[in-house]
């Protein structure tokens, strides 16, 4: 077997599988995007730029949608890199693999089941009636963006922390000691050091907590109830209840483009921080 | 590490959430959870009901689609331990997500519950099967007060039997109304936007809540018209800042004391009335909607036998009796009437006084399938 043929017997696996997973369906979206709603729902062809024309009807769903990802993007940074840090830099071995597993426990169970638990801590009888105990009244936290953002926050965690405690893993320990016997002050050293050349795992984590995000709908819809709206929850309406498949494909479509925008610009932006620091590896 | 629980309590626990809070659209039709739970139950032979009988020929499951809060779970196991057919349960939130999921094809489902308006849809996009009478002895079409059957019948054929029929009204926690009862859907909304503001939810699911607006304008529950809808529009985007939640899971909330007032249907307004009693079951003096569900089998269901088996066991009066006790829905067949209650058929929830029902409407096909009322749902739910 020549050495071509082998090659492409190794791709085909992959190949056959992104073809008929992604490509087919993705140009099934492409294709009902420029269709119509059929009288009882569904779709029917034609070729109309109809659908695209009415995207600003969910103007608010693709706003909330770039608003709320990048916000639980960020927030789960702030909690997930001092967790790996911890992990990382400050356990030692005997206790770094338990508390690993740890990390991942919450992932045994399903995340409907994690959210459900959410609308009762964060209901009436949750921790609003703590607060009232202490004469903080009336605090509604249920269904508003806040609990959806708690919610995201923390079903994302892990997906943060691993990047992150991978970086700094094979961080060079000895490079923290040579700052340090330089004279460097912790948080200099911090600083100089350990965050630039964990850049790669803070990018890592970011995009994969981003992208699921940018899709999500389960959160929105338990811990939102129904107010907090996402795309995700848009396309879910769009397919299930108003059976408008042209129009959801219009709107699936849209989330496409912005998602392969921002990415993109993430990309340059990372890989340039990475030039600039003279680190090549991006992930 | 975790504590073992016994398989039984297990199931047990997930049947809890079939039935009770894990329930309406948002997350087992969408999700699949329901049909998780069942899989699960179905691959692990451990936690089936083994049953003597097993060895019937209408195979080893039947697939039911319906509505949450909606069955006895003892009438199940019955089932299975008379037939030997496990039954895997999905419950959905809305006709149109059914209708969705037939539309989409492939849906494995043998026995569903479409609501009367939905059945002429079905027949026209050739998605339900006629039903053949002689399997199902136990359907008998004197037994049915004809208001609650005849939309099971289309150009003559019976496509589905009468399951339970009921109300749309709304559930209010009397509790803080200071002492003023709601009587009407301009009640509802009004004081969605004075004394119950952030305490009101209204269901995900365009039939009831644009009805319910176009009812507060006095139109019909029904109403296409554009000018009528704009209207009901204009509502419910006022509205919606006041609203606690836009969802057809509503028993969480009321139960939990977070929301005092929500669109109701008749069984969710028994069940916590029954529980609770300061919350009250109250139908719009305006009008408001009078439904029917239907047992039926889509097209091409995999499990056929089972799926008449099904139908057939459910519509035993005794049976049927035992559902209505368990889920507080009336039915239409006066064999199983018979064998209910005095309490329970003299119960203004089930069966309100004349006057109330009279200005009820039944929904029509034109309103689940009108594209603009489903666009108008939309609109407002990503506003």
């Amino acid at each position: 077997m020549s050495q071509r043929a082998r090659n492409w017997l190794l791709v085909a696996p992959a190949g056959a599988w992104l073809l008929v997973m992604l490509v087919l369906p993705l140009s099934v979206v492409f294709v009902f995007s420029f269709g119509e709603r059929a009288p009882s729902g569904g779709y029917v062809p034609a070729f109309t730029f109809e659908q695209y024309l009415n995207l600003p009807a969910r103007f608010a769903a693709f706003k909330n949608t770039l608003i709320l990802a990048p916000l639980g993007t960020f927030a789960a940074l702030l909690i997930a890199y001092p967790l790996a840090y911890q992990l990382a830099v400050r356990t030692s071995e005997k206790w770094k693999t338990m508390l690993l597993v740890l990390v991942i426990v919450p992932f045994w169970t399903s995340i409907l089941i994690r959210s459900y638990a959410w609308i009762f801590i964060l209901g009436g009888r949750g921790i609003p009636a703590l607060l009232e105990i202490v004469g903080i009244e009336d605090m509604r936290l249920i269904n508003t963006p806040f609990a959806v953002l708690v919610g995201i926050v923390y079903g994302y965690l892990p997906l943060m922390v691993f990047p992150i405690y991978v970086s700094l893993d094979r961080l060079d320990k000895r490079l923290l000691e040579a700052s340090s016997d330089l004279g460097a002050h912790p948080l200099t050293t911090f600083f100089k050091v350990t965050l630039p050349m964990s850049i790669s795992g803070i990018a890592t984590g970011c995009m994969l907590v981003f992208i699921l995000l940018m899709g999500e709908f389960l959160i929105p819809a338990l811990l939102g109830g129904g107010k907090v709206f996402f795309v995700g929850n848009a396309l879910v309406d769009l397919f299930l209840q108003s059976r408008n498949w042209a129009y959801g494909s219009a709107v699936a479509m849209m989330l496409i483009i912005i998602m392969l925008v921002t990415v993109t610009l993430y990309m340059r932006l990372i890989s340039r921080l990475n030039i600039q620091r003279d680190d090549a590896s991006i992930m | 590490m975790e504590d073992h629980i016994s398989k039984k309590k297990f199931m047990e626990e997930l049947r809890r959430y079939q039935k009770g809070s894990v329930t309406r659209r948002h997350f087992l039709g969408v999700t699949g959870l329901g049909a998780a739970t069942a899989v699960m139950g179905a691959a692990m032979p451990g936690l089936r009901a083994t049953s003597a009988l097993a060895a019937s020929d209408i195979g080893d499951r039947v697939v039911l689609a319906t509505w949450p809060n909606y069955h006895d779970q003892a009438n199940f196991d019955m089932f299975t331990d008379q037939t030997g057919a496990f039954l895997q349960v999905n419950v959905f939130g809305s006709n149109e997500e059914m209708l969705a999921k037939l539309q989409a094809g492939g849906s494995g489902w043998d026995v569903y519950v479409p609501t009367n308006y939905t059945i002429t849809t079905y027949v026209e996009e050739g998605l339900i099967e006629p039903l053949d009478l002689s399997k199902l002895p136990n359907y008998d079409p004197a037994a049915f007060d004809p208001r609650f059957s005849e939309a099971g019948i289309v150009d003559g054929v019976v496509y589905a039997v009468p399951k339970n029929w009921g109300t749309t009204g709304m559930a209010v926690n009397t509790k803080h109304d200071g002492g003023k009862a709601f009587t009407s859907w301009k009640d509802f909304f009004d004081r969605t936007m004075e004394d119950y503001s952030g305490r009101t939810m209204v269901h995900d699911y365009q039939l009831t809540t644009i009805g319910a607006a176009l009812n507060y304008h006095g139109y019909s529950f029904n109403s296409v018209a554009e000018n009528e809808l704009a209207d009901a529009e204009k509502l419910l985007i006022a509205v919606k800042p006041h609203l606690f939640a836009i969802t057809s899971d509503y028993q969480p909330a009321m139960r939990s004391g977070d929301a005092w007032l929500t669109i109701c249907w008749t069984g969710d307004g028994k069940q916590l009335n029954t529980d609770i009693p300061e919350i009250a079951y109250v139908l719009g003096k305006e009008g408001g909607e009078l439904w029917s569900d239907y047992y039926a089998i889509p097209k091409g269901a995999p499990h056929m036998e089972a799926a008449y088996a099904l139908i057939n066991f459910m519509l035993d009066p005794e049976v049927n009796a035992r559902e209505v006790l368990a889920h507080g829905y009336p039915v239409a067949d006066s064999r199983t009437n018979a064998l209910l209650p005095e309490e329970i058929l003299n119960d203004p929830i089930l069966y309100p006084a004349a006057e109330l029902l009279n200005a009820l409407e039944f929904g029509a096909a034109a309103t689940l399938t009108d594209p603009n009322r489903a666009e108008l749902i939309a609109r407002f739910k990503s506003a």
